[in-house]
């Protein structure tokens, strides 16, 4: 059974009009920046279908670009976010979409410059988020736990290898690969946090390609 | 190991065990799951309804439109005419609905407001609590515990049902807020346990079948207006219970009924813009004058 709190329903405080268009987009925003783990030259946003129809009139763009700059839902910015010097820093762009094997609030975030990289997530309804694919990887990011993320090559042993070192509670456990023995992903969902010496104990493990550490977000 | 209550029978089960009321008993669950103190946990609660004052206040002094242009100076327009000639039904009729409309704009025009339980229906609860407080004199405290019900009243539903007008309609949006409101008002009152459910049961119930259909697919046609007229639906619902009217169906069966209602409910009516008002004559040509502006 899900854990439920009252603070999903009095909360949050956010800049409107719409949870899902607007709160949740600059969520996924705020996700996708912390998966990238870079500065962000150079971004495409790929809205698709109700995200793309409807997305100007509820903001969806700006929470988009708030979220990628690092603004909370809750920030008054967001509203005039086209016009601030921060926006002005990066070179960003949108595009929309029709798709409907996508979700109706589908994006793409795509990051260009030093580091290429692609984030797709979607915006499930009352502020809630995943994202869902990392390049190719699929993967299952709500915000809502401390996240372990490790991209390997698929090798026997890995899993245990690196979970025998998280000392606190994992929630749960999501492993992808294109095939045997190719690239793989891990996604680890914690109770709790882990520190920085963990983190780069693994990223010097032989066959591991990448490692971030994305935190929850906080509302 | 906290015994998880995902269902009002539970809920009044067991704060009748431990005999408290549905705020006290919530209040210690949550402090208890976030592992922080009742006192930091109550201090959570008074930030969304600090949130919820300011949105009022920012709301009252403003005609600014949303960025559709649609709608926005609906609050101001009351606010004059009651100036000129007060409401029917008094000072406090005047005060919900002034506050409602002042809150869903405020979310329209990207201002600041508390998703309660969704942005679009984030006005039910603050114009009620917000304005029956002034009027009655009722302490920040009493207040805070007004709030903890709703909320608590609201993650009851969700359980069975997304608080989302994309998957059950306008009934588990403004509809639960509405609900949510009239637990609220009616523990405010000086309500048992009991009467709170019945208000919320009888809330719920008249409001079984409301669609989201909104025009452009934006939160302002029909939301903005819904949101006063289901502020005052709460008070109807909390004068009614706290008269000892019951729901002559339990509350979990009203939120059964609401569930398959959803189930139900055409998809061209949850928040697809496919039917209903926004495939109306003058909605098509709003969509159209949208569409070209944007």
């Amino acid at each position: 059974m899900r854990q439920s709190s009252i603070m999903d329903i009095i909360s949050p405080i956010m800049v409107g009009p719409s949870s899902s268009h607007t709160a949740g987009a600059v969520r996924l925003g705020l996700m996708a920046r912390n998966v990238y783990n870079a500065p962000v030259k150079k971004i495409t946003f790929r809205l698709y279908n109700s995200y793309a129809l409807t997305g100007k009139g509820h903001g969806t763009d700006k929470g988009l670009l708030a979220g990628i700059l690092g603004l909370s839902v809750d920030d008054t910015r967001i509203k005039n976010i086209f016009d601030s010097d921060i926006a002005k820093q990066i070179d960003y762009k949108f595009e929309y979409k029709e798709d409907f094997n996508r979700h109706p609030n589908a994006v793409d975030f795509i990051f260009d410059g030093n580091l290429s990289m692609q984030v797709s997530g979607d915006s499930i309804g009352a502020g809630e988020i995943v994202i869902t694919k990392i390049d190719n990887f699929s993967v299952n990011l709500t915000g809502k736990y401390n996240t372990l993320l490790l991209v390997y090559k698929d090798v026997p042993g890995m899993i245990s290898r690196v979970t025998k070192l998280i000392g606190v509670n994992i929630a749960s456990l999501q492993c992808d690969r294109y095939a045997k023995g190719d690239d793989a992903s891990m996604c680890i969902c914690l109770d709790g946090e882990v520190d920085k010496a963990l983190i780069d104990t693994i990223s010097n493990f032989d066959d591991v390609y990448m490692v971030r550490y994305i935190k929850k977000l906080e509302n | 190991m906290i015994k998880s209550v995902n269902s009002f029978e539970q809920l009044q089960d067991i704060c009748e065990f431990k005999n408290k009321h549905i705020w006290e008993y919530a209040l210690e669950r949550e402090a208890e799951l976030a592992e922080i103190s009742t006192d930091a946990m109550r201090n959570l609660v008074k930030k969304s309804l600090d949130a919820m004052k300011d949105a009022i206040k920012s709301g009252l002094c403003s005609k600014e439109m949303s960025i559709s242009g649609m709608c926005g100076d609906d609050c101001d327009r009351l606010q004059r005419r009651y100036a000129n000639r007060g409401a029917l039904f008094g000072k406090l009729f005047e005060k919900i609905t002034t506050y409602a409309l002042a809150t869903i704009e405020e979310n329209l025009r990207m201002g600041k407001i508390v998703a309660c339980p969704t942005a679009g229906s984030c006005a039910i609860v603050p114009s009620v609590l917000v304005a029956v407080s002034e009027e009655l004199n009722i302490s920040e405290d009493e207040q805070i515990n007004a709030l903890i019900t709703a909320g608590e009243i609201g993650r009851i539903v969700s359980h069975k049902v997304a608080l989302a007008g994309a998957v059950a309609g306008c009934q588990a949006e403004c509809g639960v807020a509405s609900a949510m409101s009239a637990g609220a008002l009616c523990q405010i009152l000086g309500g048992t346990n009991e009467q709170i459910f019945n208000a919320v049961a009888l809330a719920m119930k008249n409001l079984l079948g409301l669609t989201c259909d909104p025009v452009c697919g934006l939160v302002e046609i029909p939301c903005v207006k819904r949101n006063p007229f289901l502020a005052i639906h709460a008070v109807t619902a909390a004068e009614l219970a706290i008269s000892d009217i019951k729901s002559k169906i339990p509350l979990d069966e009203v939120i059964d009924a609401l569930e398959q209602t959803g189930k139900l409910m055409s998809p061209t009516l949850k928040e697809s813009s496919q039917a209903g008002l926004a495939k109306t004559k003058t909605a098509l040509e709003l969509e159209n004058r949208f569409f070209n502006k944007m």
